[in-house]
């Protein structure tokens, strides 16, 4: 039998391990499909690529596909996002400078207290706060406007929030164009080497289960190639089951330090991967729990009300309707799919597709097809829930 | 008449960028710029508040761009992606060329189309140049092979270079190889004895 050819597109970024490793762990292979894995230079290229079909499927942020289907950010294209990619993983780093000024007025420096944090950089900025993210539709974007909102810091007022691509954050704070950035792995790190900034807080301590990166595909091609993917969604849920396993680790850091992927050093990617960064220039490190999920408690499930979530937000920053906006929002997100090309292969399925968002303190038992999954803890800093529309909703 | 169309290139090659400007000269009247550099990209954009940008879809700096797709304050001009799904075949072709443009939300195409027409044309010939650059190099490096394969020979050998130069192809002829990779065998074998 001939391998079917797809096409994906993808960021250098750690969390762009489950496609890596789908495709060179043979898990595309078993599943008879030949997975072709394009670097992109921007987000912008990716999504147009992937509407104007050069690509199949591709890498996406978690917001992406739910502004575009709220007709946000160049083409109106319907966009499917398949499974969640990954859960956490970025940072936020100041400059050097105003990393003095925050340990000068703020109390002990607390790595994963987004209050401690967010009032001493308050207390530490002079005038408009600068921020790089990677792109305007980012979990990176929605976890400072949700943080520093929180804390009192309004935007645009206060806040400015520019966009920048990851591999020139070092560069961005080092020249003084931004005074922070919020940024996925292994490009924080990177500006730590470079000794241009420090890394205060990671974005976890903000929102404990934030839906970073999806797997994202047209929908049109989604209901024209079933079979393709159906492979697609099991050779890369069978690479997020692997790449939970702590045993292949160094595996991980090897496959992705490769010039074809992030090229980067294996030591500096590692740190994602457990979650032990160097936060400083001087060497001082801190243990992050949960700092980039891949697999564990449902992390790759579409849940609807991430979707509802991000819709919300950006409803309300756009001025758009909102009950509209979270309806095409929760209908990108889908779960459905999800349940029918992974359940028969065993990928444990909840009861609902909607969880009220924030409410797990700590892990937690929650019904499912096997009985066995285990959520959280998913709170946000601030401790609001968030109640998606339609808590009983069927399971679609 | 209407006013010139504002176009911006985004583009941090100056010999690029100028041969853009060319085309665009070529293909109308259009007051077109050109920023080089992306630190002051958004910042320089607001000022120029240009009808089009153009930009390198292989360039880092477009998801820059995107703030302005957002941008609606009285400063910075709407900009939308020059897309619309009635008109798939020119944007195709634009992508595949590897151009990006931002247009004005609500510029008529016709006005449009001339521009990226230009566009297009360009991307095509720099991708056509870097394809004849290279190939351009790799006839030159496999020449130096070659001439060092012709010279061990002539040494070893005691052979003209017209004789060696026939060994090569002898050999290879008989191997079903190629001259180069018979050069690049005894190149390398001869750097291996020393």
């Amino acid at each position: 039998m001939s391998r079917a050819a797809l096409n994906c597109g993808f960021i250098p970024l750690v969390d762009c391990a489950p496609l890596v490793v789908a495709r060179e762990m043979g898990f595309a292979e078993e599943e008879l499909l030949d997975l072709r894995l394009h670097r992109q230079p921007s987000w912008s290229a990716i999504r147009d690529q992937l509407t104007f079909g050069q690509l199949d499927a591709a890498h996406m942020l978690a917001p992406m596909p739910v502004a575009m289907s709220m007709g946000l950010g160049g083409v109106p294209t319907r966009i499917d996002v398949l499974s969640v990619l990954s859960v956490n993983g970025n940072v936020i780093g100041v400059s050097r400078e105003l990393s003095e000024r925050m340990r000068r007025v703020g109390s002990a420096p607390d790595f994963l207290s987004a209050t401690v944090v967010g009032r001493a950089l308050i207390s530490a900025i002079d005038g408009r706060l600068r921020v790089g993210v990677p792109f305007p539709f980012s979990m990176h974007a929605e976890l400072l406007y949700y943080w520093l909102g929180a804390l009192g810091l309004r935007a645009p007022a206060d806040l400015d929030v520019r966009t920048v691509p990851p591999p020139q954050m070092a560069d961005a704070i080092s020249s003084g164009e931004i005074d922070a950035f919020c940024v996925g792995e292994p490009w924080g790190s990177i500006a730590v080497e470079q000794g241009v900034a420090d890394l205060v807080l990671p974005g976890c301590a903000i929102w404990q289960f934030a839906p970073e990166k999806v797997l994202a595909v047209r929908h049109d091609w989604a209901e024209k190639c079933p079979d393709t993917l159906t492979s697609l969604m099991r050779a890369i849920w069978r690479a997020g089951r692997w790449l939970s396993d702590p045993a292949n680790r160094m595996m991980i850091s090897e496959l992705l330090a490769r010039p074809a992927y992030v090229d980067v050093s294996p030591e500096v990617i590692d740190r994602a991967l457990t979650g032990r960064l160097r936060v400083s220039a001087d060497g001082s490190e801190q243990l992050v729990p949960r700092f980039l999920e891949f697999f564990t408690g449902a992390a790759t499930f579409p849940w609807r009300s991430q979707a509802e979530w991000i819709a919300e937000r950006w409803a309300n920053r756009a001025g758009l309707d909102r009950k509209e906006a979270l309806a095409n929002g929760r209908a990108s997100f889908r779960s459905d799919l999800y349940r029918n090309c992974l359940g028969p292969i065993g990928a444990d399925l909840p009861g609902a597709s909607d969880k009220v968002e924030g409410a797990l303190e700590s892990r937690t038992p929650v019904a499912s097809f096997t009985g066995e999954m285990v959520l959280g803890p998913d709170i946000f800093f601030d401790r609001l829930i968030f109640e998606p529309s339609s808590k009983d909703s069927p399971k679609t | 008449m209407a006013p010139k169309l504002g176009i911006a290139i985004v583009e941090a090659d100056r010999e690029r960028a100028l041969l853009i400007v060319d085309g665009l000269r070529e293909a109308g009247d259009f007051d077109v710029s050109v920023v080089g550099d992306a630190a002051s990209l958004v910042r320089q954009l607001a000022k120029m508040k240009p009808d089009v940008v153009l930009i390198d879809i292989a360039s880092p700096d477009r998801d820059v761009l995107e703030e302005l797709t957002l941008a609606s304050g009285p400063l910075e001009r709407p900009v939308a992606m020059f897309v619309d799904r009635s008109d798939d075949k020119i944007t195709k072709a634009a992508i595949e060329a590897g151009v990006s443009a931002y247009v004005v939300d609500g510029l008529r195409k016709d006005r449009i189309k001339p521009v990226l027409d230009a566009a297009i044309a360009r991307f095509h010939m720099f991708s056509r140049m870097r394809t004849e650059l290279e190939a351009t190099k790799e006839a030159l490096s496999q020449r130096k092979t070659i001439d060092r394969a012709k010279g061990l020979l002539m040494k070893a050998r005691d052979l003209s270079e017209d004789e060696a130069y026939a060994l090569l192809r002898k050999t290879a002829m008989d191997q079903g190889r190629k001259v180069i990779d018979v050069a690049n065998a005894l190149v390398t074998a001869a750097d291996l004895l020393g």
